[in-house]
C-alpha cells in the first residue's frame, strides 16, 4: 500500500487544524457557527500577496527563492503583516456587524449575518482579483524521500513545523497566560466569569484577533502549497466545521486532532474516489460524528 | 413594443414566482419554526434533478430519461427533496441549533459535488438538456409561451401560498410558533417539539424541490452551476426583506429583490466591457450581502414583518362577529 497519502493529509490536516482552531474559539466564547471564517483565510492569503507584490515594487527586484524552499523572505515579512492584518480585519467585522447583533441575543441571526458576510468577503475578493488563481511563486519543487514510500517537498515540511510551531504557541496561550485561561473561563460558563471579574469584551476581542491570526497563517500556508483563490476559504469551511465538532466544540486540541483526521481521511478517499468527491469526506465524517458523538471527542455535555 | 414588454414581464414574473416558491419553503421552515437552513440550493438541486430524470427521454450515456409526464416529476421533485429533508432533520434536529445551519450546507456542497461528477446520473458538467417545458407547442410564439408558463407558475404558487396560509394560521402553525417562542412551555402542553420540527422542515425542503423542478421545467436545461451558495443567499435576502414569518413577505421579498437583481445585471451588462462582466457580477453579490446585513441590524422584521396574531379565530373576536361553532377548539 502507498503511504504517500499519510504525507499529504498531515498537511492538508495541519491547515484545517489550524482554521479549526479560530471556528472552535468563536463557536464556544461566541456560541455561533461563524460562517465568515473561511474569508478570513482567504483574504489573509491575498493580503499576503499584495504585499509580496509591494515589497518587490519597493525593491525593485524580483523574489529569489530562501534556501530549498520555493519562496523567498518576502513571503514570511508580508505573511507576518498580512496576520496583523488579518485579525484587524476580524475585529472590524465583529464592530460592524456582530457586536450589534449579539446585543440582542439570538445566536441564529449571528449565523446568518456571517453567512451574508462571507458571502460579501468572498465576491469583493473575486471583483479584486478575479477568480484566476494566484502563486507566491512559480518554482519547482522536488519532493525528499523520507523513507517507508514517503516523498515531501521541503515546502510541505516546512509548513507542517510552522503549523506545529503555531499550535503550542496557541497551547500556552491559552494554558498559561491570563488572557487564554480567561477565554477558557468565558467558554465554560460566562456569567461566572463575570462575577469573578473577567472582561467579557477583551475576552472577545482576543478571540477575534487571535482566530483571525491562525486564518491568516493558515491561508499563507494554502498558498505555499496549493494555490490562493477567491474560493480557497469557502472550500475549506465545510472541512473546518466538521474538524471542529470533530474534536469537540472548545477544545483546541481537539480542534487539530479533528483537523488531522479530516485531512487525512481526504488524502486518503482521493485515490478511492476520484479527486472530484474530496469535498463531500468532511460532510461524511461530519455526519456521523453529529450521529455516534455529536460531542466531539473532546467535547462536553451542554 | 408593448408587448415585448408584457411578454418580458411575464417572463421576469415567472422566474420571480419560482423563487418565491422556494422562499415560501424556506418561511416555513426559518419564519414559523426557526430552523436555519444554508443548504437551500441543495434541495431545490435535488427536486429540478429529480423531475428532470424522471420526464426527460431516453439519453445515451445517462441514467433514466423515462419520459413520463411534467405532473409525475414535479410530484416526485416535491416527495424526493421532502425525504431528504426528513433524513437531514432526523439527524441534526436533536442538535444544537447551528449543527443544522452547518449540515444543511454540507448537503448543498455535496449534492453540487454529485451533480458535477456523477456524470451518469446528473449529466456531470454539462447538466441535462431537452427538459420537457409545459405549453412546448407555443415555443414559436415567445408571448403565448412567457404568459402560459406565467399563469402555470402562478397558479402552483397560489397554491402554496393558499395551503401554507391555512396550515401556519390552523392549530399546526401555531404549534410551531409556540415551540419556537419557547420549547418548554409547548412540551409541557404535550406537543413533540421534534416531531413538529421534523415535520416543518420535510414540507419546506419538500416546497424547495417543487420550486426547483418549476424552474427547470421553465427554462428546460439544468446545470450544476445552478445550485451554488449564491442561490441559498439570495434566497435568504429575499425572505429577510420580505419579513420572515409572514408568508405575503415571502412571495412579495422574492418579486423584490429578483427585481432588484435583474435590473443590477442589466446594468452591469450596460456600463461594463464582456471582459469585466464576471467581475461586476460579483459586486452584484457584495451588493445583496450588505443589503442583508443592513436589514438584519436596522430593519429585521423585513417590509412586512411577522403578524403577531396569525389565528382566524383571535382575529374575528375582535371584529366583534359571531364566534363560529369551532372557536376555542381544544387541539393547539
Amino acid at each position: 500500500m502507498n503511504l504517500q497519502f499519510v504525507a499529504d493529509g498531515l498537511v492538508t490536516g495541519a491547515l484545517i487544524g489550524l482554521g479549526a482552531i479560530g471556528v472552535t474559539l468563536t463557536y464556544s466564547i461566541l456560541r455561533f457557527a461563524n460562517f465568515a471564517h473561511g474569508e478570513f483565510i482567504a483574504w489573509g492569503a491575498y493580503a499576503t500577496v499584495v504585499g509580496v507584490g509591494l515589497i518587490g515594487f519597493a525593491t525593485g527586484q524580483a523574489m529569489t527563492p530562501l534556501g530549498p524552499f520555493s519562496f523567498g523572505w518576502p513571503v514570511l515579512l508580508a505573511g507576518a503583516i498580512a496576520m496583523g492584518l488579518t485579525a484587524l480585519l476580524a475585529l472590524a467585522l465583529d464592530a460592524v456587524l456582530f457586536r450589534l447583533l449579539r446585543a440582542r441575543g439570538s445566536a441564529i441571526i449571528m449565523v446568518m449575518a456571517s453567512f451574508g458576510a462571507s458571502m460579501a468577503l468572498r465576491s469583493l475578493l473575486e471583483f479584486l482579483f478575479t477568480s484566476a488563481p494566484v502563486y507566491f511563486s512559480r518554482e519547482i519543487q522536488i519532493a525528499i524521500p523520507l523513507g517507508a514510500g514517503i516523498r515531501m517537498t521541503p515546502d510541505q515540511l516546512l509548513v507542517l513545523g510552522l503549523a506545529a510551531a503555531l499550535v503550542v504557541a496557541m497551547f500556552i496561550v491559552m494554558t498559561r497566560t491570563t488572557v487564554g485561561r480567561s477565554m477558557r473561563a468565558v467558554s465554560e460558563n460566562p456569567m461566572l466569569a463575570t462575577v469573578v471579574g473577567v472582561d467579557v469584551e477583551r475576552v472577545i476581542r482576543a478571540t477575534w484577533l487571535l482566530g483571525g491570526a491562525l486564518a491568516c497563517a493558515a491561508g499563507i500556508m494554502v498558498g505555499i502549497t496549493v494555490q490562493i483563490r477567491p474560493y480557497m476559504g469557502f472550500d475549506l469551511l465545510l472541512p473546518l466545521f466538521a474538524a471542529a465538532i470533530l474534536g469537540g466544540i472548545g477544545s483546541m486540541p481537539g480542534a487539530v486532532l479533528g483537523g488531522m483526521v479530516v485531512g487525512l481521511a481526504e488524502a486518503a478517499a482521493v485515490p478511492i474516489f476520484g479527486a472530484g468527491y474530496r469535498g463531500a469526506v468532511a460532510f461524511l465524517l461530519l455526519i456521523a460524528v453529529l450521529i455516534v458523538r455529536p460531542t466531539g471527542l473532546f467535547g462536553v455535555r451542554e | 413594443m408593448i408587448l415585448d414588454l408584457v411578454g418580458y414581464g411575464a417572463y421576469f414574473l415567472a422566474t420571480a414566482l419560482t423563487y418565491a416558491v422556494i422562499c415560501l419553503g424556506l418561511n416555513v421552515q426559518w419564519g414559523q419554526t426557526g430552523l436555519f437552513n444554508v443548504g437551500v440550493a441543495g434541495f431545490v438541486a435535488i427536486g429540478a434533478y429529480t423531475s428532470a430524470l424522471l420526464t426527460t427521454p431516453e439519453a445515451a450515456g445517462r441514467f433514466g430519461g423515462f419520459d413520463m409526464p411534467i405532473v409525475v416529476g414535479w410530484a416526485a421533485a416535491f416527495a424526493v427533496a421532502g425525504l431528504a429533508a426528513l433524513v437531514v432533520g432526523a439527524v441534526t434536529l436533536r442538535l444544537r441549533a447551528d449543527y443544522l445551519a452547518i449540515t444543511t450546507f454540507g448537503v448543498a456542497i455535496s449534492i453540487q459535488l454529485v451533480a458535477l461528477n456523477a456524470q451518469g446520473l446528473t449529466g456531470g458538467p454539462f447538466g441535462i438538456a431537452f427538459i420537457p417545458r409545459p405549453f412546448a407547442s407555443l415555443q414559436g410564439n415567445s408571448l403565448a409561451f412567457n404568459v402560459a408558463n406565467f399563469l402555470l407558475i402562478a397558479a402552483v404558487a397560489a397554491v402554496v401560498f393558499l395551503a401554507l396560509e391555512r396550515l401556519v394560521r390552523g392549530p399546526w402553525g401555531r404549534v410551531l410558533r409556540a415551540i419556537r417562542e419557547d420549547e418548554a412551555a409547548a412540551a409541557s402542553l404535550g406537543k413533540n417539539a421534534r416531531a413538529y420540527r421534523l415535520q416543518a422542515f420535510a414540507l419546506g425542503g419538500a416546497i424547495m424541490g417543487l420550486a426547483g423542478a418549476m424552474q427547470g421545467h421553465f427554462i428546460g436545461f439544468i446545470a450544476p452551476d445552478n445550485y451554488l451558495s449564491a442561490v441559498t443567499f439570495q434566497v435568504w435576502a429575499m425572505l429577510i426583506v420580505g419579513g420572515s414569518g409572514n408568508n405575503r413577505g415571502a412571495v412579495l421579498g422574492a418579486v423584490v429583490v429578483w427585481g432588484v437583481w435583474s435590473a443590477s445585471s442589466a446594468l452591469t451588462a450596460a456600463l461594463f466591457p464582456p471582459a469585466d462582466q464576471a467581475r461586476a457580477a460579483s459586486l452584484q453579490i457584495v451588493a445583496i450581502g450588505v443589503l442583508l446585513a443592513v436589514i438584519l441590524v436596522w430593519r429585521p422584521r423585513g417590509l412586512l414583518g411577522e403578524e403577531v396574531t396569525v389565528s382566524r379565530f383571535i382575529r374575528r373576536r375582535r371584529d366583534n362577529r359571531p364566534e363560529p361553532a369551532s372557536a376555542g377548539e381544544p387541539e393547539a
